[in-house]
This record gives structure tokens, sequence and C-alpha cells, in this order.
């Protein structure tokens, strides 16, 4: 239990181990998934970014370029209109409307401007062409120096500058000595412009006189440097524009840098201190044409970009699946946990039912038994206070509790049966038995209530049925008793009738009778109903109709046209025997709805049978079962108040030919064969009943002529005697055999008569003897004077016999011959000596007697020490005795003793040269047969084990004595 | 005469014996075994019986009457006893001898006290019977042998 319990608890811990796992290894899912979703969705912004700054890098670059170009055509047009031509043609006027006009073209530039160089020695020519001051950008009169660069043209926007230095300001100046010496664009570093106050940078370009060659030098630059052009680039409203151009501005924070000094980069737009999303950024290059300055772009998210949604719900789906799988996972693995629970338990319940069933088959079989044996003792008692002085009403109470004290004691039997069979202890043993005598037995039990009801009760049993059969009679018999017992209690009128036949001689019938119904007379079963009378034993109706007189007839005449096959083909090919037993009976039948419970045991019909009947109803359970052990099946066709017709086939053994004629002696109830070729004439006009009293009398040797009414008689007689005077035979004896309801006075006055002349006439030697067959008692006073013998039904040939005997007055002398086996026990015996050992003096005595009788010298004695005494070599006997159970030394121990002794003699004999006694046996071999009460297989066994020749039953029995003395002692005659 | 109707008697009795299931066909037999050569084999046999029954008889008495029964030898002289009865004929003693066998193997000694009880009744039964049936016989005898001389 604790082990169980500590089980559980691991098991529930591992379980807890496994859900917290697998939710951890889901969230794990679950956190990766999300992880790598937002990986890539960054990078995916990332890339975004980069192709997004790119692309403002490349557009800024390109519209810087194209400003720049159109400040290189102004340069062109100044040096082209300004410098060649003379005079000018180019004025401060011309300058501004042409530079307005094409303002379009330099979206970027807030303004351009033309300043001339002026070197100081040309300053005052200068000065005065202008007619105004060189100023510095501070708007003061320019200090000495070596050389200007006033502005003389400018654009209306930015005309304030006109007549400045540019040379004064630090960046210009830079700006200009850079963009002479280079010949390109020159860009200065960003400031704060003066007008808009944005970020901007100046561009400046050299203006040469004409003729400068392409490689010229830097002095030669210098020298023909004739002014500059520059504008002002807004670069602050320059990105702006440009930004608002393009998609997804907003999100983008875009910085541009002049990164000429690397260390210290210069804001050219956007914040000083960079915001936004800073944990990533890209840089692009930017290339304005001048190769001394450097520029960048930065771009970056304004917003940490947004995590995607499905970085969300894929994992969640995800998580949700794994959560689900692994529920249903827990749950198939919890239900297969539970169903495999559930079927240990059903595995131990059902051992549990099966050992309490077995238990209550034994309950039943112990509690039967103990029942049984305090009942023996009532029994015991009542019988003996039966035995004592009663008054009438004491023995009327004590016989009463005797039947009551049977009728338990039959049921508890019958339980215990049942009990036995469900314990599966109960054995068919293997047996040769004479089915004809059980029956007959059977019979006999029923024949005083069948007569006190007037039923015809009869068996018939087919020639083919061999008479000896192993099997188990005592069942055979139980079956049987039930299944008539049962009907004799349900049967008021009419008649029972058990067939016996070989199951598939009988088969083969009905199938024939079958076919020849559906080709012959398709209304044979309107025939049947129709008719008044019925062809069955009594004449009433039947609930199988297989059993009517023609299929009947058809039986009896197979067996006549096949009577060899009874004998030969089967015994050569079968060792094993199909019986099919017919029970059938007229009585009240079982009503339809109770049929198919009527093997259930403790099931009646219905309970008012049990009360009008009595009974358990476990009987033909039991019969049931003790069917399927022999092998057979048991079934019924039953009509409510015509009838039932129980069958059941059994599978016996046949009995080995040699032994079996043996076994016939001391099994079957020996009938007189006095009657052999006696002649008998029966009148009966019922063909059934006919056919059965013709087996019984064709058992004890009678032949037998059946006629249907008692008018055909004299013709049959007649008949007889005229075969019998050709022949040249004595006088038969004849028997008239005549059923009850073909009796009636007047016919019978008339056949007496008529039989009496004949004999008077020398017709016939003898009047036959008449017999009246009768079924009741009440039928006996039908008998007139003219009857010689009554017989009662139901008939038994030993019976018959015995009538017959007394009235043919033969019977007598010839039981006198009847010691025949004793004459020839007298021959085997005569003068033999045999010694008997038996510690019990009677048996002794008893046993010395009988063989005595037959001309034996009989010693006695008493023990097997005194029987090895007398039995010292050489010895004079000629067979031994011996009884099996003795004190001290019993039968087996003394027989083995002996033929130790024997064994050494013959041995001795074999050494030493004895040959003198030539009569003398070489090996000696005392014949030992033992002496048994209990004749079982076993005892049997033993006795041939320890060196016993074989055995006799005590008392002994003539037949069995003479077959087990016949085998060692030979005839002296 | 009077040697008829005492055999007639005496026929009655043996008759009456059987009827009422004291004796069996083995009787018959002995009976049978009974001629000329060996006038009184009954008797002997019928005697033989009832010295041995009664000493078995006691023997089991005693047997029983101790706290400890030893059913192993209680057995053996029921067996005896049941050999004899049988041999003789002695229907219900025999029958009864089987009935308390079947208690000794039981070891139940109620039904064993029980039995023996039964075969004791039984015996005592045929007893008395064989003795009137031994005194007619020899009664016959003494008539014959009176004739005859």
């Amino acid at each position: 239990m604790a082990e169980m319990v500590a089980g559980d608890r691991r098991w529930w811990l591992y379980r807890k181990a496994m859900v917290v796992l697998w939710v951890s290894a889901s969230v794990g899912i679950w956190v990766g998934l999300h992880w790598y979703i937002r990986r890539v969705s960054m990078r995916k912004a990332e890339e975004s970014l980069v192709s997004m700054c790119e692309e403002r890098a490349r557009m800024l670059q390109d519209q810087f370029a194209v400003s720049v170009n159109h400040v290189h055509a102004l340069a062109i047009l100044v040096s082209t209109f300004h410098y060649q031509k003379h005079p000018p043609a180019l004025d401060q006027e011309t300058f501004a409307d042409y530079t307005a006009r094409t303002a379009f073209e330099r979206p970027l530039l807030s303004g351009v401007a033309y300043a001339q160089r002026v070197v100081h020695s040309e300053r005052e020519l200068f000065e005065s062409q202008q007619g105004w001051m060189i100023k510095t950008m501070k708007r003061e009169p320019s200090p000495v120096q070596d050389e200007y660069a006033p502005v003389i043209y400018s654009q209306e926007t930015i005309s304030y500058i006109e007549a400045l230095d540019m040379m004064s300001g630090e960046e210009d100046r830079e700006n200009i000595l850079r963009a002479r010496a280079t010949g390109k664009a020159v860009l200065t570093s960003p400031f704060r412009l003066l007008g808009s106050n944005h970020l901007g940078v100046v561009l400046t370009f050299p203006v040469y006189r004409s003729g400068l060659p392409a490689d010229a030098m830097v002095e030669e630059r210098v020298e023909a440097t004739a002014g500059y052009l520059g504008g002002a680039f807004d670069v602050e409203s320059l990105v702006e524009n440009l930004l608002r151009q393009l998609a997804g501005n907003q999100d983008i924070m875009v910085n541009v840098y002049d990164v000429t000094n690397a260390s210290e980069p210069l804001v050219m737009y956007g914040s000083q201190f960079p915001d936004g999303y800073m944990s990533f950024s890209h840089v692009s290059m930017l290339d304005f044409g001048d190769p001394f300055r450097r520029h960048q772009m930065e771009c970056r998210y304004s917003n940490k970009p947004p995590i995607p949604l499905s970085a969300i719900t894929t994992p969640s789906g995800v998580f949700v699946i794994c959560m689900l799988a692994g529920y249903i996972l827990y749950a198939a693995w919890n239900r297969y946990d539970n169903v495999k629970e559930d079927c240990r338990k059903m595995e131990e319940l059902k051992k549990q039912a099966e050992a309490a069933d077995v238990a209550k088959s034994q309950f039943l079989a112990t509690v039967s038994h103990e029942i049984r044996t305090p009942m023996n003792g009532v029994l015991g008692m009542l019988d003996m206070l039966l035995d004592t002085n009663l008054n009438l009403t004491q023995k009327d109470y004590a016989q009463t509790a005797q039947v009551c004290g049977k009728a338990l004691i039959s049921l508890i039997n019958e339980v215990l049966d049942r009990a036995k069979i469900e314990a599966g202890k109960l054995e068919i043993e293997s047996v040769p038995f004479d089915l004809r005598s059980i029956l007959d037995d059977v019979i006999s039990l029923f024949s005083a209530k069948s007569r006190e009801k007037g039923i015809e009760l009869a068996v018939y049993v087919s020639d083919r049925v061999p008479e000896i059969l192993m099997g188990d009679p005592g069942r055979f018999r139980q079956i049987i008793t039930n299944l008539v017992g049962n009907s004799v209690k349900f049967t008021e009128r009419g008649h029972i009738f058990v067939q016996v036949h070989l199951a598939e001689h009988s088969n083969t019938i009905t199938e024939a009778k079958v076919e020849t119904g559906l080709n012959g007379h398709s209304g044979e079963a309107k025939i049947i109903s129709t008719g008044t009378a019925f062809d069955t034993l009594s004449g009433l109706e039947a609930a199988d109709c297989r059993n009517s007189w023609e299929n009947f007839k058809m039986v009896l005449s197979h067996e006549q046209t096949l009577p060899t096959s009874s004998g030969m083909p089967n015994d050569n090919y079968a060792d094993k025997v199909t019986l099919m037993v017919t029970v059938e009976d007229t009585g009240i039948g079982i009503p339809f709805h109770a049929q198919n419970r009527v093997f259930t045991p403790f099931m009646q019909a219905d309970s008012s049978t049990s009360r009008n009947y009595g009974g358990t109803g476990i009987g033909l359970s039991i019969s049931k079962c003790l069917v399927e052990l022999m092998g057979g099946q048991i079934n019924f066709v039953s009509r409510p108040h015509v009838g039932s017709t129980f069958t059941f086939t059994a599978v016996l053994q046949r009995c080995d030919k040699s032994a079996g004629s043996d076994a016939k002696r001391a099994l079957s109830e020996v009938l007189p064969t006095c009657f052999g070729g006696t002649r008998a004439i029966l009148v009966d006009r019922r063909p059934v009943r006919g056919a059965v009293t013709r087996y019984h009398l064709q058992r004890l040797g009678i032949s037998v002529e059946c006629v249907s009414t008692i008018n055909e008689v004299p013709n049959a007689i007649q008949g007889q005697n005229g075969c019998l005077r050709s022949g040249t035979h004595s006088k038969q004896p004849c028997i008239l055999l005549i059923e009850h309801d073909s009796w009636d006075t007047k016919a019978d006055v008339c056949l007496c008569n008529q039989l009496i002349q004949w004999k008077e006439n020398g017709r016939i030697i003898e009047i036959p003897k008449v017999v009246l067959l009768v079924t009741s008692e009440s039928d006996k006073t039908k008998a007139g004077s003219d009857v010689d013998i009554v017989i009662m039904k139901p008939l038994r040939a030993s019976t018959v016999a015995a009538c017959f005997q007394q009235v043919l007055g033969i019977g007598k002398q010839q039981t006198r011959d009847r010691p025949k086996g004793s004459a020839s026990l007298s021959g085997l015996l005569d003068g033999k000596n045999i010694l008997v050992v038996d510690d019990n003096k009677v048996n002794l005595r008893v046993a010395a007697g009988v063989l005595k009788k037959y001309g034996a010298n009989v010693e006695c004695a008493e023990s097997g020490k005194d029987a090895l005494s007398l039995l010292q070599l050489p010895h004079k006997f000629d067979a031994c005795f011996m009884d099996v159970q003795m004190p001290e030394m019993d039968g087996f121990e003394a027989t083995r003793q002996i033929r130790l002794m024997e064994s050494k003699a013959t041995e001795k004999n074999r050494i030493g040269p004895a040959p003198e006694e030539g009569s003398l046996k070489t090996a000696w071999h005392l014949p030992i047969l033992a002496m048994t009460a209990d004749v079982i297989q076993a005892t049997y066994e033993e006795c041939l084990k320890c060196g016993m020749d074989g055995y006799v039953s005590k008392p002994f029995e003539e037949a069995q004595l003479y077959q087990a003395v016949a085998e060692f002692l030979v005839s002296d005659s | 005469m009077a040697a008829t109707a005492l055999r007639e008697q005496l026929n009655g009795l043996v008759n009456s014996m059987f009827a009422e299931g004291l004796l069996d066909q083995q009787f018959q037999q002995l009976q049978m075994l009974q001629d000329g050569s060996t006038p009184g084999f009954v008797a002997e046999v019928v005697t033989l019986f009832c010295e041995d029954s009664e000493r078995i008889l006691t023997e089991l008495t005693k047997l029983m009457d101790q706290a400890l029964v030893d059913y192993s030898k209680v057995d053996a002289y029921v067996h005896q006893l049941k050999g004899s009865s049988s041999s003789v004929g002695a229907q219900n003693v025999k029958l009864a001898c089987i009935q308390f066998r079947q208690f000794c193997e039981e070891n139940n000694k109620e039904g064993c006290v029980r039995a023996l009880n039964v075969v004791k009744h039984e015996y005592y039964r045929l007893r008395s019977k064989f003795e009137t049936m031994l005194q007619l016989e020899s009664r016959i005898q003494a008539y014959e042998n009176k004739q005859q001389n």
C-alpha cells in the first residue's frame, strides 16, 4: 500500500515536472520565435533605411550638381560677355535681369554674384570707374590689401552684397584662393546665411580670361583669373525640399555633415544633437564636386520601428498550439492510464468473480455433502424407527418423514451433481455396459407410476445398437431416468416412448423421409394433423411427427434390409458409436414462452408447474451437462397440450468383440434362452406398439407375427401350422398375444371356440396360450377365463420371460439345466489343489466351500506369511486365490515374495544340472488370482504389477470365476 | 410331517429375510453349496460369521470409545466385517459397513458412531433371525436323523 502511495507520489511529481517542462519549452519557443521575427523585421527596416538614405543622398548630390553646373554656365557667361567684349556687354542691370530670370534653374542658390579681381594697383582706377568704394564685409571702406574681390554684379535677391570685398571674409577669401587655384567650384564650410539665417554654404567659381589651357599651372590660373562667381547654397531648405518630395520622410531623420575635418563634423542640416532612434543609422557619402571638402549624410528612424504584430501573434499561435498539443497528449496519456487502470481492475474483478464462482461451486458441493451425511443418518434412523413397533399413525408419520428425506437426498444429489459439473469435477467413466438392460431397469422404475396412470411406457432399441457399449452407465441411466421421470410426471394419458437408434442411421432415414415427403405427398403434415388417430404408440398425437409409424417403419425396414451392416462394416471402421435417444411423451408439453429456458437450472415452465408437479427443475440442466460431457447434444420439440419429445445424442465406444462377449455375461441381465424357436402371434392395431412388443419378444428369441385384428388370428395360425405340418418338426409351443384394446369378449369367445374345434379336428396340435397385454390395473378385469395370463406393461424382457415360463411350463427344466457354467467349472477345478488365502475366516470358509463344490481340493491360509510357508518349493498347488487386503502382509506383498522365490528357483534350475525330473516345469509360475471386493481398474493394474495373473470378485460370481480360472487351468478332461 | 412343516417355516423365514433385504443372492449361493457332502455348511459359515462379527463389533466399540479414534484401525475392521458380511450375503450389514467406511474416510466421528450403531442394529437383527434359522435347521436335522433311525 505504502509502496503504491510512494509510486503514486512519484508519478504525480513526474507528471508535474513534465507539465512544467512542457510549458517552459512552449514559452521558450514563443520567445525564440518572437525574437527571430523581430530580428527579421529589424533587418528589413535597416535595409529600407539604407536604401532610403542612399536615395536621398543621390538626389541631393544630383540636385547640387545641377546647380553647380548652372553656376559654371554663369561663369562662362560672365567671361564671355564681360571680358571678351569691348566694351563689356554686361552690366549690373543685365546680370540681375538674367539671373533673376534663370533663378528657376538654381532653386538651391539663394542668389549669385560676380566679384571682379582687383589688384591694389588698379583699385583707384576701379573705384573711379564704378563710382563706389570697395568695402569690407562689415561695410567699412576696405583697408589696403594686395588684391580685392569686390562684387560688381549681383542677383537682386542678394543685392546687399554689392561692392563688398569678398576677400575680406575669411571663408570667402579662402574659397576664392582655392577656386582660382583649382579652376573648379569650391564650397565653404557651412555657416548661417545672412538673409535667412539658414545653414548654408557658399559656392565659388573662378572666371578666367580667355585662352587658358586646360592643363594650366596654378600660377597661370591665378594670373588668368578675372573674377569670381559665387552663390550661397541654402542647404537646409535644399534638404528640406528634397525630403518633402520623398515618401516616408516623416519616419526618417536626416543629418548632413561637413566632415572635411573628420574630428569635428560640422552640421549642415538637422539638429546639432541628433535625436530619434539611435540604435541604428546609415551614413552615405556625398560628393558635391569639391575635392577639398567632404560631406556625408546620416539617416536614422525618427521613432523606434514598431514591433510587427506577427511577432506577437505567430508565436502566440504556436504557443497555443503547443499547449493544446500538450493538453491532448496529457489527456491521451491520462486516458491511457485510466483505461489501463480500469483494465487492471476489471482483470482483478474477473479473477475475483471466477474465484467466487469456483468457491460457490465448492461451497455448494461441500454443503450438499455435509447435508447428505446427516440426512443419511436421519434416514437410517427412520428406517430403524419403522422397524420398531409403531401404531398406524406413528408409522404414517415416520413413512412420510422418510419419503420427504429421500426426496431431499435426491435433490441434494442433483445439486451436488450440478455443482460438480460446474466445478469441472465430474468425470465420465468408460466401462462396458449393456444399454438394453439399463433401459429395462429405468422402465421398471417407472412401471408402477405408468400403470397407475394407465400410460403406455415402452422402450425400443434398434438392433444395430451393439449389445455392449463402453461408457458411463450410471450417467446414462441418470439422463434417461430424468427424461422419463419428467415425462411420467407431466403425462396423464397416452404414452411415453423411449427409442434408441444409431445417430447416423436415424439421420439418413429422416432425410430420406423428408425427400419422399417432398416428392410424394406434400400434404403429409396435414394428414397427420387432421387424422383422428395418430400412428404413434398410443394413438395420440406426438409433438415430433418424426416418430410416427411411417418413419418408424422406414427405420425398421432399413434395419432389415441392412442386417449385416450392424455387424461387419461398422465394427471395422469406427470404434465410436453415436447413439440417438428419443424420449417422446404425450403430456402437457412446454409452453412456447418457456421453451428457451428449459435447460436453465431451477427454471420450470412457470411457478405453477412446481406447485402442481413438484420438482426443482434442475434435472434437465444436469442432463444437458451430462449429455455434453458424453460428447452429445440434447434438444427437444414440444407443443403445448400435445406433448414433448426430447432427443439427445451420446458418443459411446464400441467394446472389443472378444471382451464384449465376456463382459456381456457379467453385465447384462441373463435372459433365458429357452424360447428359441417359439412362435408368437401378436394382435395389435397399432404398428408402433406392435414393433415394440416384437422387439422385446425377439430378444427372447421368439419369432413374432403381427396381425392387426383378432379376426386375422385363425389365418395366421393356420399359416403357421401349414408350415409346421410340412416340416417334420415336433410341436412348437405357440403364444397368442393380444393387446387389451383389441380384446373384446365376443370376439375371443369365437376365437376360442374355433381353436378348440381345430384341435379336436387335429388341425392344430395344441391350443395356443393366450396372453393379454394391459397397461393399467383396471384392464386386468377384462381378462376372461380364456386368457392364460395377463402381462402388465411396460414390457420387460425378463418379466415376459418369467411369465412365459410359467405359462408354457418350460422354464423350470431349462433353468435346471443352467449350471452349465458350473459344470465346466467343475471340469476345470476338479481334483485341482488350490490354496485360498484370506484373513477373514468367513470369507475363507465361503470361498473354500465354493471351490470344494466344484471338486477342488482346497487348503486355507489365514495370512500372507502362512501362504508363503505353504508355498515353499516344490509345492503341490495348481492355483492360489489371494485376498488383497490383509494385515501384516497384504496380497500384493505376498505375491511379490512368491514370485521372487519362484524366479530364484528357476534360476537355480537353469544353472544346476537337474534334468532328472523331466516332468518338473523348468520355470515355476503359480497362477495367483487376487480376490477383491472392489473391482476397479486401478486395483487390477496393481494386481498385474505385482505379478498376479488376474482377479476374481469377492464373493465369487460363477461366470467371472470361470472366466478367470479358465485362462490358467487346463481342464483335465 | 413335522419335518416338512418345519422346513416350510424355515423357507418362510429365509424368504422374509430376502424380502426385507437382510440377505441377498450370495446367501442363496451358500445354500446351493450345501448338499449331501457338506451338510451344515450354511450353519458353519453363519456361526463363523457371527463369531467374527461379534469380535469385530466389540473391537470397534472399544475403538470408538476412545477419545482419539484411530481411523485406520477402524477402517481395517470395518473392511473385514464388510468382507465377511458380503460373503455371507448379509446385505444390510454390508451396506451399513460401506456407509461406515465413508464416514471413516472422512474421519467423521459422529458419523462413525452413528454408522456403528446402524451396523450393530442390522447385525443384531440378522443374528436373531439367523439364530431362529439355525435352530430350525438343527431341528429338521434331528427329525431327519430320527426318521433315518
